[in-house]
């Protein structure tokens, strides 16, 4: 699906935009999340797979801020952000989209792409209050980015329409425009094609592939469509009961005896079909 | 006059995201500055136009609620305790120490400000009813503390007096006059919220109302935003209560009691939650209700009943009338007098081709 990028060629071993090591979690007696690793290299797609329950989502949670690791750490351009707020990390450049949509559901489209841009405005109560003038100015350089978003997500003619009345996969395109909005270094998206038929799919694949190339965001995805993260993934790493027992290129992922176990149970050797 | 939309092309972002979208809207804004600035307060008789100084005075109060309750989701049963505070610091200051009206106001707005912060400080932690009971026990403790602290409340009766405002030596001191005075302020409060809640702080309290975990993802620090919205909106009440203060010429710490928050959700629950005009519309109808239900009482009443009758029955029924009319509004529209307001216009929009 992909060639080899010019971006993609210049991809170094040692550069990694994010580093995951060693982080764990546990709620109560429940370890959702241990001891797992990663880098992600600047400009790459990470996937990260595994079977329900696997801790993926915990893992995104704790890379946004949304968690704080019991144990490791997360690096992000060499800076360690374990243990800042959300807020902060956001700021920072770490934008994501949620698994079941999160979007303000009582704003437009336009207001819910401003406030993804809201980190890199700095109007303050005074000139709000005041508006004319600096906040106006601010509001209409601002809009001009998320008029180029817009016009990214083919999201013209909904500019207006409260995100509450949309479509499912428009509301998770709009999702991606919020996270988009604040120009991220990294992108995480929590199973952004989940619940999308096959043309929306594709639709998302190529959203998700051209902000990556053209906008030269990274990207860390969780997604269950194994053909897309198969296709689009420069590296994968898989996930089983909070642990990581596989990580690197799709296709050695995809022969790795322990992930073939954790998808398909023992394999004892018989025709499955 | 039903068709402004058409014919009409934004060519600029600064022209999409005005206040009046609709050069007509112009027309509209100049139509009621003649009605406000000059008409009303030249041919109107001057009860009424007290009952319009009352409504200003609880527009400022209502757009501040709405602000905290509609658009950031914070529910407050304090509202009143913080223009207590606004008025017994305007008080104090202008009688100890005789400062001026311009420095009282926002001296009475900082000050129930800061008390507005501490109060709210338990919205970071908790949501909806236990936040309302939180602010509840604010109102009290703020109530008990005015009453039985001289030094705040000037001594037994618990009230100041205070002169009526006066700038350059022209004093506000008639209802014709105080009019003016406080139409200028509502018109203030009216046009800062308008600015506010379109801006990059209004959107980031909406966004803390729809969904405060994505909020703070995208960068919102959500704790900041619950406090400055009870910072802005008990700033909003505490120059409310200066200008009770100023218009009945008395801090009474009787005008600010538990009964008067509820009016102000009313108004605000009534009117439409966040939304400014839904917030001018609630005032309008809490302010109006009582006076409407007394004169109805009186003059149908005094056919059948005995004047002494009708005074007994009054202040009972007005609160009967006034608990069914808000039960009866919120089941035909619950989202208050502004949907109502929308529905009407959208009708009219494409009259007479509605499909």
């Amino acid at each position: 699906m992909v060639g080899e990028s010019a971006q993609r060629a210049l991809l170094r071993e040692d550069d990694n935009q994010l580093v995951v090591t060693g982080v764990s979690k546990k709620f109560g007696g429940v370890t959702a999340v241990q001891d797992v690793s990663l880098d992600v290299p600047r400009g790459s797609i990470v996937s990260i797979i595994g079977p329900n329950g696997a801790g993926k989502t915990s893992l995104l949670n704790m890379i946004s801020g949304f968690y704080k690791p019991d144990a490791g750490r997360v690096l992000l351009d060499g800076k360690d952000i374990t243990h800042k707020k959300p807020s902060d990390i956001a700021a920072l450049g770490i934008a994501r989209t949620f698994q079941n949509i999160a979007l303000f559901s009582g704003l437009t489209v336009l207001d819910n792409l401003m406030l993804g841009r809201h980190v890199r405005m700095t109007a303050g109560v005074l000139s709000s209050v005041i508006y004319w003038g600096m906040a106006q100015k601010e509001d209409i350089a601002h809009r001009e980015a998320v008029e180029e978003i817009i016009e990214f997500l083919k999201l013209q003619d909904l500019r207006k329409q409260p995100t509450a009345s949309l479509a499912y996969g428009l509301r998770k395109r709009v999702e991606l425009g919020r996270a988009l909005a604040s120009e991220p270094k990294v992108l995480l998206l929590d199973e952004p094609m989940g619940g999308m038929n096959q043309d929306e799919k594709e639709d998302m694949a190529r959203y998700v592939l051209d902000v990556n190339q053209e906008r030269g965001v990274t990207v860390v995805l969780i997604e269950h469509d194994m053909g897309v993260v198969m296709d689009i993934s420069d590296k994968v790493i898989v996930l089983d009961r909070g642990r990581g027992i596989a990580i690197g290129s799709p296709d050695q992922v995809q022969s790795n005896a322990k992930v073939v176990e954790a998808y398909l149970g023992v394999s004892k050797g018989g025709d499955r079909s | 006059m039903f068709h402004r939309e058409s014919g009409i092309f934004k060519t600029t972002y600064a022209g999409d995201m005005a206040l009046y979208p609709l050069p007509i809207a112009k027309w509209t804004v100049a139509v009621l500055v003649l009605v406000f600035v000059v008409i009303l307060p030249l041919t109107v008789h001057e009860y009424y136009l007290s009952i319009l100084n009352l409504i200003f005075i609880a527009i400022v109060g209502a757009l501040g609620l709405n602000i905290l309750v509609g658009y950031t989701g914070q529910i407050s049963i304090g509202h009143a305790a913080f223009m207590s505070v606004g008025a017994y610091t305007a008080a104090n200051l202008a009688v100890r120490m005789d400062l001026p009206f311009w420095i009282t106001l926002p001296a009475g707005g900082l000050m129930a400000a800061a008390i507005g912060v501490v109060v709210g400080m338990p919205s970071l932690r908790i949501k909806g009813l236990y936040l309302a009971i939180a602010t509840l026990a604010g109102q009290l403790i703020i109530e008990w503390t005015i009453n039985h602290v001289p030094a705040i409340s000037g001594g037994a009766q618990a009230s100041i007096e205070v002169d009526r405002p006066s700038l350059f030596g022209f004093s506000f001191d008639t209802q014709h006059r105080l009019y003016y005075f406080l139409l200028f302020f509502a018109a203030i409060a009216i046009v800062a919220t308008l600015n506010l809640v379109r801006s990059r702080i209004g959107r980031a309290f909406v966004a803390v109302r729809d969904q405060d975990i994505a909020a703070e993802i995208i960068g919102i620090d959500i704790y900041r935003y619950k406090l400055l919205a009870f910072a802005i909106s008990s700033f909003y009440a505490g120059v409310c209560g200066v200008l009770y203060t100023y218009y009945f010429g008395i801090a009474n710490y009787e005008q600010f009691q538990l009964i008067v928050s509820i009016d102000y959700l009313a108004m605000i629950i009534i009117g439409g939650l966040g939304s400014v005009l839904g917030s001018i519309f609630g005032a309008i109808f809490v302010t109006l209700l009582p006076i409407v239900i007394r004169i109805l009482m009186e003059d149908v009443g005094a056919l059948f009943f005995t004047q002494a009758e009708i005074a007994n029955v009054i202040s009972g029924l007005r609160l009967g009338v006034f608990g069914g009319l808000i039960i009866f509004f919120l089941i035909v529209e619950p989202e208050g007098l502004n949907r109502l307001w929308r529905n009407i216009r959208s009708y009219f929009r494409v009259w007479p081709f509605s499909y």
